[in-house]
C-alpha cells in the first residue's frame, strides 16, 4: 500500500527554479516551431522538384527565401533567451557532440547556405536579369558565379538541402528528448514528432501562399500524410510514457487530466491535427476549392503543440520516488 | 593517483538548521534569489505513524554529468577532483543545463552565467573544508577524497547504509545521504 503522506518541504527558492522550473518562455516554442516550419519547407521543395520538375510557381520559388527570413526570426527569438548575449559567439567556438543544441547551432550553417543557393537556383531567368542588372558591379559578379553554381549543383544542392532539412527537424525535438531530468521530454519520439509536424506546418504555410493546383493538390496529400503520421506519433508518445514508470506516467498527466489538457487537446489534437486532416481528406476526396482554413489550423496547432511541450515538460521532474 | 572529492551527509545528526545554506551565501557572496545548498524536510507514512528525514541538499558533483554533456560551448565541466564547474566568460546562459539537471542544483546568476555548488573548491585547494562542513553544528556533513579507501568520508561509506539522489537518472552522484 503506498504511504498516505510523502510531503518534501524545501528552503530553495532560486529564482526560475522553484516553485516550479520555469527557465524558457516564448522565445523557445516560437523558435522550435518557426525551426520546423523551415525544416518542412526545405524537406518539401526538393520533394516537390524531383517529382514535378522546376518550381512552378512565383510561391514556391521564393519560398527559400522565406525561410531564411524566418529561420532568422527563429534565431532572433533564440538569441533573446540567452542570459548572457554578449557570449552568443561561444556556440561557435566549440563542437560539443553530447549536445543537441551544439549541433543545432552548427547545422544552422549549414541551413542557411542551402536555401541560399536553393532560392537562387529556382530564379527565372527574367528575375536573374533583373537582379544582375541592378546589383552593383561586385556584388553582381559574385551573383553570377552563385547562380552558375546553383544551377550546375542543383542536383547536391536539392539533396543537401532535403538532408540538412531532416536534420534540423529531428534536432528541434531531440533537443528536448535528451534531458533526462524531464520525464515528458524524455522519449526519442520527439525527435520524428517534430519533422513530421515541421513538415506539415511548412506545407501548410506553403498552402497559405498562392500556388500551381498541381503544387497544391501534391502538398495537400503530402500535408494529410504528414499529420496521420504526426497524431500516431503524438498517440505513441502519450503511450511511452504512461507505460514509462511512475514518473513518466505524473509527467504525461499534465496532458491527460492536468493543467495543459485543455491547451492539448483543443487546439493540438482537435483543432490542429483533426479537424485540418479532415478537412484536407475531404478537399482532396472530393475535388473541392482548397481553402486556407486547414493550413491556417495546421500552423496554430504546430505552434500550440510546441507550446505545451515546452511549458510542460520543464515543469515536470523526476519527483519524490516511494 | 587519481582524486574524487565527495560528501556524505549524515540524515541521522541533520537538525535542518540552515547554517550551511547560510554560511554557503556568505561564503560565495551569492545575491537574494539564489542558493547552491537548501535544506530539504520530508515526512512519509500515515499520521500518525509518520518518520521524518531531514537532509542538506546541494549538486551531486556527478561522475556522469548530464549538465556537462547537454553544455554546447563546454563552459560546463569536470574539472579538480570532479567537481563540476562552469566557466562564467564561455556561458551564453541558454540554460540547457539547467533543464537537464535532475536535482535543480543550478540557476541563473544576475550576471547572465548559469552558476553552482563548487564545493568550495577555492578553500579545498588552501587545504580547508567547504564552508558547510566546517560550519555544521552536529557534524553531519563530511567531505574528502573517495578514492582514498583510508579517508574518513570512504570509511564511513564502508560502514554505514547510504543512498544517493535519483539513481535510476544515471548520474553517479558524489553526494551520500547517510541512512
Amino acid at each position: 500500500m503506498d504511504p498516505a503522506i510523502i510531503e518534501v518541504v524545501s528552503t530553495r527558492a532560486n529564482h526560475g527554479i522553484d516553485p516550479v522550473l520555469h527557465i524558457w518562455g516564448w522565445e523557445i516554442p516560437v523558435y522550435l516551431f518557426l525551426g520546423g516550419i523551415v525544416a518542412g519547407v526545405m524537406v518539401l521543395l526538393p520533394l516537390l522538384e524531383w517529382r514535378g520538375g522546376k518550381p512552378k510557381s512565383a510561391s514556391t520559388r521564393l519560398a527559400p527565401f522565406a525561410a531564411i527570413a524566418l529561420i532568422s526570426l527563429g534565431m532572433g527569438a533564440l538569441f533573446l533567451d540567452l542570459e548572457n548575449k554578449f557570449n552568443v559567439f561561444r556556440f561557435y567556438l566549440a563542437f560539443v557532440p553530447t549536445s543537441p543544441m551544439s549541433w543545432g547551432s552548427w547545422l544552422l550553417l549549414l541551413v542557411y547556405p542551402a536555401l541560399l543557393m536553393l532560392g537562387l537556383g529556382s530564379l527565372e531567368p527574367s528575375t536573374r536579369l533583373d537582379l544582375l542588372v541592378r546589383l552593383p558591379n561586385r556584388l553582381g559578379l559574385v551573383l553570377r558565379k552563385l547562380l552558375v553554381l546553383a544551377d550546375r549543383g542543383r542536383r547536391q544542392i536539392l539533396v543537401l538541402t532535403a538532408v540538412s532539412g531532416v536534420g534540423l527537424g529531428m534536432y528541434t525535438g531531440l533537443l528536448l528528448g535528451t534531458l533526462v531530468a524531464r520525464p515528458m521530454w524524455n522519449s526519442a519520439l520527439l525527435g520524428p514528432l517534430f519533422l513530421v509536424s515541421g513538415i506539415s506546418t511548412g506545407a501548410a504555410l506553403l498552402m497559405l501562399m498562392p500556388l500551381k493546383g498541381s503544387e497544391h493538390h501534391t502538398l495537400a496529400r503530402w500535408d494529410t500524410a504528414a499529420i496521420g503520421i504526426e497524431l500516431v506519433l503524438l498517440a505513441l508518445l502519450v503511450l511511452d510514457l504512461s507505460g514509462g514508470g511512475a514518473v513518466s506516467a505524473a509527467a504525461v498527466h499534465s496532458l491527460l487530466g492536468g493543467s495543459w489538457t485543455p491547451i492539448f487537446w483543443s487546439l493540438v489534437v482537435v483543432g490542429g491535427l483533426a479537424v485540418p486532416l479532415m478537412l484536407n481528406g475531404l478537399e482532396l476526396s472530393r475535388r473541392l476549392n482548397p481553402t486556407l482554413y486547414a493550413p491556417a489550423l495546421v500552423l496554430v496547432g504546430g505552434l500550440a503543440l510546441r507550446w505545451v511541450l515546452v511549458a510542460a515538460g520543464q515543469e515536470s521532474g523526476l519527483g519524490m520516488l516511494p | 593517483m587519481t582524486t574524487r572529492y565527495a560528501m556524505a551527509m549524515d540524515t541521522r545528526k541533520c537538525v535542518g538548521c540552515s547554517a550551511c545554506v547560510l554560511v554557503c551565501k556568505a561564503e560565495n557572496a551569492l545575491p537574494d534569489g539564489a542558493c547552491r545548498s537548501w535544506i530539504e524536510h520530508e515526512v512519509r507514512g500515515e499520521f500518525p505513524h509518520l518518520t521524518q528525514q531531514i537532509r542538506s541538499v546541494r549538486c551531486n558533483q556527478c561522475d556522469d554529468a548530464p549538465c556537462v554533456t547537454a553544455c554546447p560551448t563546454g563552459a560546463s565541466f569536470v574539472g579538480v577532483g570532479g567537481i563540476v564547474g562552469v566557466t562564467a566568460s564561455k556561458c551564453t546562459g541558454c540554460k540547457a543545463c539547467i533543464a537537464s539537471c535532475p536535482y535543480d542544483a543550478r540557476y541563473v546568476t544576475e550576471e547572465g552565467h548559469v552558476d553552482k555548488c563548487t564545493f568550495c573548491l577555492h578553500l579545498v585547494e588552501q587545504g580547508q573544508l567547504p564552508a558547510c562542513v566546517d560550519v555544521c553544528p552536529t557534524r553531519s556533513l563530511t567531505f574528502g577524497d573517495i578514492d582514498d579507501p583510508n579517508s574518513e568520508i570512504s570509511q564511513l561509506l564502508s560502514r554505514r547504509e547510504w543512498t544517493v539522489e535519483h539513481p535510476d537518472a544515471g548520474t553517479l552522484p558524489n553526494v551520500f545521504f547517510l541512512a
